[in-house]
């Protein structure tokens, strides 16, 4: 027997109707989205590396929409609800678990801020809840709510509906349905620049010849500044690396997902017993796949006061993805200076959640060769006009 | 983890330090004179390369004193270090 491969190993064609730059969740939600709601078929994702091989293999899986400022609220509540029917859309399994996010307050600071979330999330219509540390306590009975500990879990805000899928086999639903409506994926083909006339983009250039196109859409997270720089064109953006670590498979000893900002670690347990922890991103620049040891330190040093059961849990492995951050922590989605060529990158440490969303509303962008109204205020010109989406210390997650 | 060259300390942990992002960014020189377009550059707009950075460090927990340092971003390889505005080593992959 024969095992049947999710997309086709294809050839580079001379010319595309669009080229999408990055196989990551991004990229390849994109195409798929461009050749399912525009019917524009004649496209090639091309990936220097492998297939979602990149930051999409390096998350923690968390989905939720629980994010303060409107356009945020849009643009991640689009995602969760595509979230929502996505085996269904794709004819694949994606483990998605609605199993509930919770964000813990640590400080007074952090209650009246997280308060304030609960309420702006139920105003744009997302499911939020205020929960006492007693609360929290009986969805997450290992959890230390002892109010010696030095952050004290003061309560927590609970988006029911928020929870993980699989990111590897998201990437592979995505492949699969976009290979079946006719996209080709192209694996170790890196595009190095870009042809133009004039202000045009008419194509790129690629470790494996010359691909003339009319439509250039970016989906390469950090390394689309360094593309850009090729153009003259810089971006507000910076990379990071971003850490996470599995332990041993153990019990399940947590049915939902847990983060907390303050002390900066967050949790959950996948389905075949290993826990995910994550925590904040380093501070320097950095687009080396692997982090700080005390990055690491201080994530296990706040796990184990807040779950001591995970004192006795081996460390498997750690790894690094790295976020391209913007100055306002939210993504940059749209047109650019240059005809044909469109931007979706900045997405820091919120690009694996909303992965659909992007892929939807940037697609539309992209065929339609205007903004999506849900990516209308996540423009280039925000940082001229000084329309900032202030997502720094509201996203719940610190950059 | 880093070992970031203190001009004035010598090797010490990436933890003693704090990180000031790209360095040598100037303060304009004349602030009326920029239109919208500039002061985005100026307040958002720093280099993101994969390779080598001149950035600022802080010893926060040594001397507290800035240094500008030069990191490679894509292997964290450093090839020097001196206080703020000085020649450093000039390289190349």
């Amino acid at each position: 027997m024969t095992a049947e491969l999710l997309w086709r190993t294809r050839e580079p064609a001379p010319s595309y109707d669009a080229v999408v730059v990055g196989s990551g969740g991004h990229g390849l939600a994109t195409a798929y989205y461009l050749a399912r709601d525009h019917g524009i078929t004649n496209v090639a994702v091309l990936e220097r590396g492998w297939l979602a091989g990149g930051n999409m293999a390096r998350n923690t899986q968390i989905i939720r929409s629980n994010y303060l400022w409107e356009a945020s609220a849009g643009i991640y509540e689009h995602a969760l609800g595509l979230w929502e029917d996505l085996e269904n859309d794709l004819g694949r399994d994606v483990e998605f678990s609605q199993r509930g996010v919770l964000n813990l307050a640590h400080t007074t600071h952090d209650v009246r801020e997280s308060v304030r979330r609960v309420n702006a999330n139920r105003l744009n219509g997302i499911d939020a809840e205020w929960l006492s540390p007693e609360e929290v306590k009986k969805l997450v009975p290992i959890i230390n709510i002892s109010p010696e500990l030095r952050y004290p879990v003061m309560g927590a805000t609970y988006q029911p509906r928020a929870g993980i899928a699989d990111h590897d086999e998201v990437a592979w639903a995505y492949a699969a349905a976009a290979d079946r409506l006719g996209v080709h994926l192209i694996e170790g083909c890196e595009v190095t620049g870009f042809q133009r006339s004039g202000d045009t983009i008419t194509g790129v250039h690629t470790s494996r010849g010359p691909i003339s196109t009319g439509k250039v859409a970016l989906c390469a997270a950090g390394h689309t500044s360094v593309l850009l720089d090729t153009l003259g064109l810089r971006l507000p953006l910076q990379s990071h690396p971003l850490q996470a670590l599995v332990t041993q498979l153990l019990e399940p000893v947590i049915d939902t997902v847990v983060m907390s900002n303050t002390v900066h670690v967050y949790v959950s347990q996948v389905e075949k017993g290993e826990l995910v922890l994550g925590a904040g991103i380093d501070s320097y620049n950095g687009y080396g796949r692997r982090g700080s040891f005390s990055t690491i330190e201080h994530e296990i040093a706040a796990a184990i006061a807040l779950y001591p059961v995970f004192a006795h849990a081996h460390l498997l492995r750690t790894w690094a993805g790295v976020v391209d951050v913007a100055p306002d922590a939210s993504p940059i989605i749209g047109l650019t200076p240059f005809n044909g060529l469109y931007v979706n990158c900045g997405w820091g440490t919120g690009g694996y959640k909303a992965t659909p969303g992007a892929g939807h509303v940037f697609a539309d962008t992209v065929a339609n060769d205007r903004p999506h109204p849900l990516a209308e205020p996540y423009a280039l010109e925000r940082f001229t006009t000084g329309a900032l989406i202030d997502e720094h210390g509201a996203a719940a997650v610190a950059h | 983890m880093l070992l970031i060259p203190c001009p004035w300390c010598g090797p010490r942990d990436e933890a003693e330090f704090g990180y000031g992002g790209q360095a040598r960014v100037a303060y304009p020189e004349d602030p009326w004179a920029l239109d919208d377009a500039a002061w985005a550059e100026y307040l958002f707009v720093r280099d993101n390369p994969e390779g080598w950075f001149a950035e600022r460090w802080f010893h926060r927990a040594g001397c507290r004193r800035w240094c500008d340092v030069m990191r490679d971003t894509a292997t964290n390889r450093i090839a020097g270090s001196g206080p703020t505005g000085a020649e450093l080593p000039e390289v190349t992959r």
